[in-house]
């Protein structure tokens, strides 16, 4: 009967082996992320803005190196590791070089490792891993590699901007800290924790829990407490349904102070936070949308609307990606290269159209630009999220955020 | 103590969710044998359902339509699906559901999105009933109770009082004597799927406001419906009621009150270690109450299943 | 005729019931040769990748099938003993590159065995005293337990990243040090052999024959003699043990091990996996994960409602052939045993085809209604089956549909006649 099946599989498998790109002519970009399952939403959302960014940043122009094109490649990866690194493998059997990805630190740690391993036992078909959302610090400390470039602040540089913003404010005394228990929630409470020490002693930590990850259904006791607490402020990682549910039950339930956050929009959240949040949820993020910096970043958003007028641009850190790579490639005169390429791009300086500039540190591959804390409004937001009317508004922005900040890095150079 | 009052008020409200999960399906169970995977995803179908017709008529409508619509789909399923399978075995009528239950996730997300829906309390109810010490409850939690427990008294009254419910519960434990005395025992198999499919959209449709309406919210509540049968007993409705509340109960208290497990572990006389993040144990030094709390309710199952097989209220395995 | 009460070996249909006493070689053989082969057909490191996934799924699903198809026992949380056995293989790995032990790799997958195996020990203790629902019960508490407690403690679990490591830090083996993937791909295939050929011969030792007596009939069982609950317990340990192997392969194979690999949807996927091979036949299980390994990796490339397309799938095989795809098949051997199955072909390939052209079209508009509702505005093009096409469009719709019902009409004109041929087919010596 074996040998049955194994003909059947052989059929099948040619399917594999015949599905390779035509075109050798792009640039190819493999987006490895979750296109199905309950984060697809987030990942598709992603894969426009991916290829939005090539078409419109570099393919109506030209291209790069004389005329080739980027090819944005999608695989879905179901936020699971394991699939991850099989994609990964199919995509670098299609010849791919450059591979993006961004959900999940889970799998960004899987993914990091993996193309660490590949690089060093297959020095002929190396490729870059740029990392585009995943905010474990540890990516660029202990688990650095020379092959890996993040371009998002990590959840360190984020709290380090959030403190100096919540610092400034006199009136806040006691901060509840509240995160997803896992590698993540445990970072950023660390960093708050050490932050808010350094920056401002005077402020009592009311609160500092993990909740599971996914799993609570009712944020309500968590709400109570943090009610009883007395806090002024409140700070979470959360990102998802946990965000959503907690945002909505500390604000049913009696709290009325801001609430510090760093993934609390877009995908349907703010359509689903609404008036009952407004002024109360803040953001830390890059690129800050309303009031928008440059023409060229409202022309870019205005098409991008135009285009998919279901999506929002919520991680505009993609364009700086494209951007960033693009100038790269020039630099550097090859797209094949990708040791040329990682060169051009460590401590390369770069004009965002969402404002201010991006420095790619050599020392650990770690993005460097400004960070903004926005409010969730409905005023002066000519950009909103989730065609709901409301947006997120940049109250303050800390330049060149954590530009100095150490880094455990000890990276091996080839 | 007003705390403690206020998390009695909550634990209550998520038992009692729990309880109109479980009751259909330990009913369902009690019928066929089989454990319904797909219930949690009758649940969600509730929840946007009801968010679809109240985005046109308003919430009340969606409340009185949206179940009579999950139910007519639930006993369409018995009808066409389970009947089928049931020939098999447990087991393929088993994988059926769960089948089901991909699929309609599936489903769902085809036709509505990947996101979560906006689906709202209503206005009249979004205002806080009272408070306790500061601590607000929102109307919405009172209106829940009142819902859940008239349903509870009617589902009694109609299984315990009127002919209709005698004849169930007679076609529960002997359905062929009760078909050999003429009445239509297939028809009232078909109805009680249909009701419980039923009373988990009701279920949805109360719930989808507070806890979210999204294609994952069936797979996030699945498997605590489960433990919640068979800590009460499989097929016993009381048994249901006890073990929700008791679930409820535990959940919101252990995550009220963050009792530390260092604290526990020193008082009964361990000391903590002192290089604690190097311990092997380091995480089980430093795990709260909180983070545990949605997994007591497993442990309670399998401490139950262990030393009381048949659960709190339920009749001796055959 | 056709039905002795003893098997005929020399009768090639006939070994391959699973009643069967004897011990063929032939599937064996040819397997073996096509493991070995496979590699020069398919040489792209992805398509050795997926092959490598599938092997490590077989082992799996052929363990699992020892307790749902051997035993009875229908476990919801067997992922857990996989899990465990890939975390300490992970571990052991770890310990290998900190203190340059002299280890060769592929011992490995022996230890996440007898890990796995300790862990059916305890759990099974008090787990195997009932079969039914009360197992089932127990096994969902348990697996929902360990997943979750996955999370809370970081130092064993590696918390969300999980544990990674590097294989390549062993003692040589023959010189090889894993580096290739072609390396890796022949360990695995090796153990492939291994474990099931051992699982093979535990169906056939008094404790396997007799779980399966205490799947049918518990009680008569123990008429005989046998405890139920320790022939259970035996089975329990002897799965975990190769469990345990599968999560050292997959270990191995792409070193690291996460979460994913505890919680309860690996364990109902291997559940469902298992159940569309088929549990009634040994081959079962490993038909059905060659067949959702492909179906999974091979099917999301091309489309993104590849769950809704294998939800479907499912519904369908039980509803319609509860046997699996292995009793699909084995269904045949009667007529083929008559020498009448060659009758088949024509009206299998008059209602199949149609059959099969139609389930396409039907894909087809599934996949341009999800196009058409959900795709950016403007982007109205759409490639399926190799043609690009404007979903927008009313004329694509036509095609779809008019295939879709000629197909199925077909299939449903022409489904008397097959059942004719079938019935033909199956009866001995002419018409009845």
């Amino acid at each position: 009967m074996k040998n049955i099946t194994k003909l059947g599989a052989v059929s099948a498998l040619s399917l594999i082996v015949g599905a390779t790109a035509a075109f050798a002519d792009n640039i190819k970009i493999a987006f490895i992320d979750p296109l199905s399952g309950p984060f697809a939403s987030t990942g598709t959302n992603g894969l426009h803005q991916y290829q939005f960014a090539a078409d419109h940043m570099v393919n109506e122009k030209g291209g790069v190196l004389g005329g080739q094109n980027f090819e944005i490649v999608p695989f879905d990866n179901k936020i699971s590791p394991k699939e991850s690194l099989i994609q990964l493998q199919v995509a670098i059997d299609q010849g791919i070089r450059y591979i993006a990805q961004g959900n999940s630190s889970g799998v960004a740690n899987a993914l990091t490792e993996a193309i660490d391993k590949h690089n060093k036992r297959n020095p002929d078909s190396r490729v870059l891993f740029l990392n585009y959302a995943a905010v474990d610090p540890a990516l660029t400390n202990d688990k650095c590699n020379f092959w890996h470039f993040r371009f998002d602040a990590n959840a360190d540089i984020k709290m380090d901007a959030l403190t100096d913003v919540m610092a400034a404010d006199e009136s806040m005394k006691k901060v509840y800290i509240i995160g997803q228990d896992y590698s993540f929630g445990k970072a950023v409470a660390a960093a708050a924790v050490a932050n808010l020490a350094e920056k401002r002693p005077d402020v009592e930590i009311v609160g500092n829990e993990l909740h599971p990850i996914g799993k609570v259904k009712d944020f309500t006791p968590y709400a109570r407490k943090i009610v009883a607490s007395g806090a002024d402020a409140i700070i979470t990682g959360n990102w998802g349904a946990d965000m959503l549910g907690l945002g909505k039950s500390v604000i049913e339930n009696g709290y009325d102070g801001p609430i510090f956050t760093y993934y609390a929009a877009g995908s349907g959240m703010t359509a689903a936070f609404g008036d009952s949040a407004k002024d109360r949820i803040r953001l830390i993020s890059q690129g800050g949308i309303n009031p928008i910096a440059t023409e060229e970043a409202r022309a870019t958003y205005e098409a991008f609307e135009a285009k998919y007028p279901d999506g929002n641009i919520d991680q505009s850190r993609i364009f700086n990606v494209i951007g960033m790579l693009a100038q790269a490639i020039e630099g550097a005169g090859t797209a094949d290269d990708v040791v040329a390429v990682a060169k051009q791009l460590e401590g390369m300086e770069y004009d965002s159209m969402w404002g201010g500039k991006i420095f790619m540190r050599p020392q650990d591959h770690q993005a460097i630009q400004d960070m903004h804390v926005g409010v969730h409004t409905n005023e002066n937001i000519d950009f909103d999220y989730d065609n709901s009317g409301y947006g997120v508004f940049t109250e303050s922005t800390v330049t060149m955020a954590s530009m100095d900040s150490p880094t455990t890095c000890e990276m091996k150079r080839p | 103590m007003e705390l403690i009052l206020v998390n009695v008020i909550d634990g209550l409200v998520t038992g009692l969710l729990l309880f109109m999960l479980s009751a259909g399906l330990t009913l369902i169970f009690s019928m066929m044998g089989v454990l319904n995977f797909a219930h949690a995803s009758f649940y969600m179908l509730g929840a946007y359902f009801a968010y679809q017709i109240s985005l046109a008529l308003g919430f009340w409508v969606g409340l009185l339509i949206a179940p009579l619509i999950v139910g007519v789909m639930g006993a369409g399923v018995e009808r066409y699906g389970l009947r089928r399978v049931h020939q098999y075995g447990h087991v393929p009528e088993l994988i059926f559901t769960f089948g089901l239950a991909l699929l309609i996730e599936e489903l769902v997300q085809f036709v509505w999105g990947k996101n979560q829906m906006p689906y709202d309390i209503p206005e009249i109810l979004n205002f806080t009933a009272f408070s306790i010490a500061g601590n607000s409850i929102p109307a919405y939690k009172i209106f829940m109770i009142f819902i859940s427990v008239g349903i509870f008294m009617g589902l009694l009254y109609v299984l315990t009082k009127t002919r209709v419910g005698m004849i169930i519960q007679a076609a529960l434990s002997y359905p062929r004597t009760v078909e050999a005395l003429g009445h239509n025992v297939p028809l009232i198999f078909m109805g009680v799927f249909g009701v419980g499919t039923a009373l988990a959209g009701v279920a949805g449709v109360i719930a989808g406001p507070v806890l979210g309406t999204f294609p994952g919210m069936a797979f996030v509540l699945g498997s605590i419906v489960f433990v919640t049968i068979v800590i009460g007993g499989l097929g016993s409705l009381w048994g249901a009621l006890v073990a929700s509340l008791l679930i409820g109960w535990i959940t919101t208290f252990a995550k009220s009150y963050n009792i530390a497990m260092s604290d526990i572990l020193n008082g009964i006389g361990i000391a903590t270690p002192e290089n604690l993040s190097d311990n092997m144990f380091r995480d089980l030094w430093t795990v709260t109450s909180p983070q545990i709390a949605d997994i007591l309710p497993y442990i309670l199952m399998v401490l139950i299943l262990i030393f009381r097989p048949a659960g709190l209220f339920g009749k001796r395995e055959s | 005729m056709s039905d002795q009460l003893t098997t005929d070996p020399s009768k090639p249909a006939q070994r391959m019931r699973a009643g069967s006493m004897t011990l063929t070689l032939g599937p064996w053989i040819v397997a073996a040769i096509a493991l070995l082969v496979m590699p020069y057909i398919f040489t792209s490191n992805s398509a050795l990748t997926i092959m490598n996934q599938m092997w490590i799924t077989v082992v799996f699903a052929l363990a699992y099938n020892m307790l749902l198809g051997q035993g009875g026992m229908l476990s919801f949380g067997h992922a857990v003993y996989m899990g465990l056995g890939g975390f300490f293989c992970m571990h052991l790995m770890n310990y290998i590159e900190d203190f340059g032990l002299a280890f060769p790799l592929p011992l490995l997958p022996l230890f996440g065995g007898l890990f796995g195996m300790g862990f059916a020990m305890i759990i099974g203790s008090f787990s195997t005293s009932g079969a039914g629902t009360r197992f089932a019960m127990i096994s969902l508490g348990v697996g929902e337990l360990i997943a979750a407690c996955s999370v809370i403690i970081v130092a064993f679990f590696g918390g969300e990243e999980g544990i990674s490591g590097d294989r390549t830090y062993g003692l040589p083996f023959f010189g090889v040090e894993f580096l290739k993937q072609i390396e890796v791909y022949y360990l695995i295939s090796f153990w492939l052999m291994l474990s099931a050929a051992l699982m093979y011969l535990f169906s056939r030792t008094p404790v396997g024959r007799m779980a399966n007596a205490v799947r049918d009939n518990p009680e008569r069982a123990q008429f005989l003699g046998y405890s139920a609950r320790w022939v259970r317990f035996y089975s329990f340990c002897a799965s975990g043990f190769f469990c345990g192997i599968a999560g050292g392969l997959f270990a191995i194979s792409y070193e690291i091990l996460t979460e994913e690999n505890l919680n309860a949807a690996s364990s109902g996927v291997i559940l469902l996996v298992t159940f569309l091979g088929g549990v009634g036949f040994f081959f079962g299980p490993i038909i059905g994960a060659i067949a959702f390994t492909l179906l999974q990796t091979v099917l999301s490339l091309q489309t993104d409602l590849w769950a809704i397309y294998v939800g479907g799938l499912f519904l369908a095989t039980v509803m319609f052939f509860p046997g699996g795809l292995a009793g699909l098949m084995m269904m045949h051997v009667p007529a083929m045993r008559l020498g009448k199955a060659s009758g088949l072909i024509v009206p299998y390939i008059k209602t199949l085809v149609p059959g099969a052209i139609g389930i396409l079209g039907v894909c087809a508009l599934i996949e341009m209604t999800f196009h058409f509702r959900h795709g950016a505005k403007g982007d109205n093009e759409m490639t399926l089956f190799w043609t690009t096409f404007d979903s927008h469009t009313i004329l694509p719709w036509l095609i779809a549909g008019v295939v879709a019902a000629v197909g199925l009409g077909v299939a449903r004109a022409t489904a008397p006649a097959m059942k004719e041929a079938w019935d033909e087919a199956n009866t001995a010596g002419g018409a009845s």
